[in-house]
């Protein structure tokens, strides 16, 4: 891995005004992964969007941690509805070009 | 231009409490939210409303130009500069408002109506900016790819505009119809110095072919005349890449299915590997008899009988 693949937890609390327990918090409902990565507390740059939208979520909504994981849930599985739902409106479509 | 109705948006009456507008906006903000609605272009034209409405309907003094001027908005100007001077003062002091939306690409001056514009001033006036300190990623932009079948066989390269921006992008082979892909970082301007947002394009393939597409299998119906059926024989047959002959097993009955493994679709992001295609015999019929035809025929109806 690269380093510039991880971003620094002490990053995104001053980029997003949040307190250093905050990623304790979200490691412990297991929303988003903490690595260690030069002695420094990192998360992956290629989860930075679900944090981001992590963010807004707990924010706009004040929805807690524990519901944003009920709501990422839901949404991946919206995700894969939506990806058989498209496979299944292909199929259908050559049922109906006859 | 149209008056827009904020409560009947939010759903309350003209004597809701702020506690009331508070309730109802929150209540609709998460069922609109476009974090919770991923590409759902209704859900993000309504969470803007909602936006709009809880903009105005929760701050007093937007409240009360609104109740005063709302449906008389044209003269709204008019009491625009009559409370100029009062208009000014308050502005230093608007930082603590209602909680906005600085999510999902950000609330910005083209989220809101031209009614709210004309009557405020834009999102300029919301006092907003003030609050939106953080920096925010981009709005993610969704487009719409029309691709016919032979397009999406082939790895190409297409260039599209959006929003007056080229985007020079590369197909792969074997897309398919409804699939979307995220470009990274073709998304609007990220808001204080965030991250653009991602550009999503849903593939819409047209089917003009003779081919029928199930994933990666393709399949077609092949006219096949009753003597090859009968007597076999060899026949050339059209594929995606070109045509093949195929052999004919004698006493072919209609609708026999053939598979030629590899000649169907390219698998998606899989170079080299491709579906079957399936070919079915549709056997036709002479028609228009000769005399001596039909004789024959009759002679050979009377050895079966």
């Amino acid at each position: 891995m690269e380093e510039q693949e991880y971003i620094p937890v002490v990053q995104l609390c001053k980029l997003y005004e949040l307190e250093i327990t905050f990623f304790d918090e979200i490691q412990e409902v297991g929303l988003i992964e903490v690595t260690t990565y030069n002695e420094q507390l990192c998360i992956s740059q290629e989860r930075l969007s679900d944090f981001d939208r992590l963010i807004r979520i707990h924010r706009d909504l004040h929805i807690n941690l524990e519901g944003i994981d009920v709501v990422f849930n839901l949404l991946k599985k919206v995700d894969r509805l939506n990806n058989e739902l498209t496979a299944v409106k292909n199929k259908l479509r050559l049922y109906e070009e006859n | 231009m149209d008056f827009i109705d904020y409560y009947k948006i939010l759903g309350v009456d003209k004597n809701a409490s702020e506690s009331d507008i508070k309730k109802a906006y929150r209540k609709l903000a998460r069922k609109y939210h476009p974090d919770v609605n991923p590409d759902d272009k209704e859900a993000e034209r309504k969470f803007k409303e909602v936006n709009e409405a809880n903009e105005v309907l929760s701050d007093p003094e937007k409240r009360k130009k609104y109740d005063k001027y709302g449906k008389d908005w044209k003269h709204a100007d008019q009491f625009e500069q009559a409370g100029q001077q009062r208009q000014y003062r308050q502005s230093s002091s608007e930082g603590g408002g209602p909680s906005g939306f600085g999510g999902a690409g950000g609330f910005s001056e083209e989220d809101f109506s031209d009614f709210f514009s004309s009557m405020f001033g834009g999102a300029a006036g919301t006092g907003q900016s003030s609050r939106r300190s953080m920096q925010f990623k981009g709005q993610d932009y969704n487009a719409e790819l029309q691709l016919n079948l032979e397009d999406a066989y082939q790895t190409h390269k297409r260039t599209l505009t959006v929003n007056g921006k080229n985007i020079r992008l590369t197909i792969a082979a074997g897309v398919e119809n409804g699939q979307t892909i995220k470009i990274k970082g073709h998304g609007g301007e990220g808001i204080n110095g965030g991250p653009k947002g991602d550009l999503y394009i849903t593939f819409l393939i047209a089917n003009d072919s003779t081919f029928k597409r199930d994933g990666n299998d393709l399949y077609t119906t092949v006219d096949l005349d009753l003597y090859k059926a009968i007597l076999g024989g060899e026949i050339v047959v059209d594929t995606f890449d070109g045509k093949v002959k195929l052999k004919v097993q004698p006493e072919t009955p209609n609708n026999t299915k053939v598979r030629l493994k590899g000649k169907g679709f390219p698998v998606y992001k899989k170079e080299g590997q491709f579906g079957d295609l399936y070919i079915t015999y549709s056997i036709k019929n002479p028609i228009n008899l000769s005399a001596k035809e039909k004789e024959l025929f009759e002679e050979l109806a009377k050895l079966r009988s």
